[in-house]
């Protein structure tokens, strides 16, 4: 397998110290992340389950001089670490990105709709299907059908820089409606929107999943757990949950690089990419700003030009 | 005629003088408005008004110096963007465009101060009493 190879050599050769990477979960069709030096090599993987975004324990990491930190990054993996550059939070020089091409990756929510119950302890892949199979049922479905939501719209595939690369990099992807489900919801009128969100919101049991997944809620203190002021109710009242969402999206605006981590470790399956999304394409018209591309450009939040757009201001 | 009830956030040094201004101007305007003096509109977290809004208000107006007035040089082109995205985003959801609304008043704009009460406050009663996002705090105690 190169992935272990690759990684053994880097090891040898003294690039990396440590390497933060994929494993096998303990559920079927799960990947964890794994925290590993030369003698866990063994243990690495890297196919469709491994969504989780592994940029976030990078920041947990305290650097040791002279033994970077080796990361397998996929695309969003790889522009969340940018944004992490732009925000001050990491120094290039401790880590040391592994590149690696994103297959995309399956949403365990998706699945978990498709197969009603029944325990999938295996799967293949042949081209564009994907067969799941467990006792007694064999499902083969197309693909599209079991991605992540992000990953179907996924510009990014291969991780914009990075210090080596496993296989070769994909190119930039273009996707043309890649703010449909947005747009879907827009064409709606503004009472049906509410209800839509209300039902979509109101499922929500503040596990704080999507939050704890999310490579850019790094606070110390998020805003729910502040006591004093306590901001918002913690119970599951649907405009305490609501609000709840809301000033996430509005706190990663600008920072979010659509990994999908927050919609695939929603245990209640709530489409939470909808609000980041259209924050994205918000700060994309209105200033013109893409996370996760570019390190010498400050993010829009800590920015400001003097003639941007105000048509809502009296 | 029903009145509504708008928290209006304004900046200490342009649109609370603006305010003032206005009082000390007699010029007449709704009594709709409970006034919050912030220093800077760049202090305004979006936080403030998605709680407003939970707590009942009808309807928020945030004011502040005209862009190149601010007393700190920056803060309302920072509060500029993250107005324009709490906007858009309580617009996605569904809440009615008029409930928020943001405008500059200077010092010197005691006239138009009154103006910008009047219109929001026209828009908010064409509106009506808020509906969404409310938490009804009241409810247990009256049973």
């Amino acid at each position: 397998m190169e992935l272990r190879s690759r990684i053994r050599e880097l090891f040898q050769k003294g690039e990396i110290g440590s390497l933060i990477g994929y494993g096998r979960g303990t559920l079927p069709l799960s990947a964890r992340p794994i925290f590993i030096t030369e003698g866990g090599v063994d243990q690495l993987i890297f196919d469709i389950t491994c969504g989780v975004n592994l940029a976030k324990y990078l920041l947990r990491k305290k650097p040791i001089a002279g033994q970077k930190v080796g990361i397998i990054c996929k695309g969003c993996d790889g522009r969340a670490i940018i944004q992490y550059l732009t925000e001050g939070q990491l120094n290039r020089e401790d880590v040391y990105i592994i590149g690696i091409s994103c297959p995309g990756m399956i949403d365990p929510n998706r699945v978990r709709e498709k197969v009603r119950g029944r325990v999938v302890t295996n799967y293949q892949m042949n081209g564009e299907e994907i067969t799941l199979s467990g006792d007694g049922f064999q499902l083969t479905l197309p693909r599209e059908d079991l991605l992540s939501r992000s990953c179907l719209r996924c510009r990014y595939p291969s991780p914009p820089i990075y210090d080596t690369f496993i296989g070769s990099p994909k190119d930039r992807v273009e996707i043309q409606d890649e703010y449909r489900s947005v747009a879907e919801i827009e064409s709606l009128p503004a009472a049906e929107r509410w209800n839509y969100f209300q039902s979509e919101f109101g499922r929500c049991i503040r596990c704080y999943a999507c939050r704890n997944s999310c490579p850019f809620c790094y606070c110390d203190v998020c805003f729910v757990d502040q006591t004093n002021p306590q901001w918002f109710g913690k119970g599951v009242e649907l405009t305490d949950t609501i609000i709840f969402h809301l000033v996430r999206a509005l706190h990663t605006a600008g920072r979010c690089v659509d990994c999908g981590s927050c919609e695939r470790a929603c245990p209640m399956g709530i489409k939470l990419t909808l609000l980041s999304k259209r924050m994205e394409r918000e700060v994309r018209e209105r200033f013109d700003y893409i996370p996760g591309l570019s390190v010498e450009e400050t993010p829009p939040m800590a920015a400001y030009r003097e003639d941007d757009p105000q048509e809502f201001i009296q | 005629m029903w009145q509504p009830k708008i928290i209006a956030f304004l900046c200490n040094w342009c649109s609370y003088a603006g305010a003032d201004l206005a009082g000390v101007s007699r010029i007449q305007y709704p009594p709709t408005i409970r006034v919050v003096r912030v220093p800077c509109s760049g202090r305004i977290n979006p936080i403030f008004i998605l709680k407003s809004l939970q707590s009942g208000y009808d309807g928020v107006l945030v004011s502040g110096c005209h862009p190149g007035d601010c007393h700190y040089l920056t803060g309302n082109y920072y509060a500029r963007r993250k107005f324009a995205l709490l906007k858009a985003l309580l617009e996605f959801i569904g809440i009615e465009p008029g409930r928020v609304q943001f405008s500059w008043v200077s010092a010197g704009e005691g006239e138009k101060f009154a103006q910008v009460v009047e219109r929001v406050t026209e828009d908010i009663r064409r509106l009506g009493p808020a509906r969404y996002l409310i938490k009804d705090h009241g409810a247990e105690v009256e049973d």
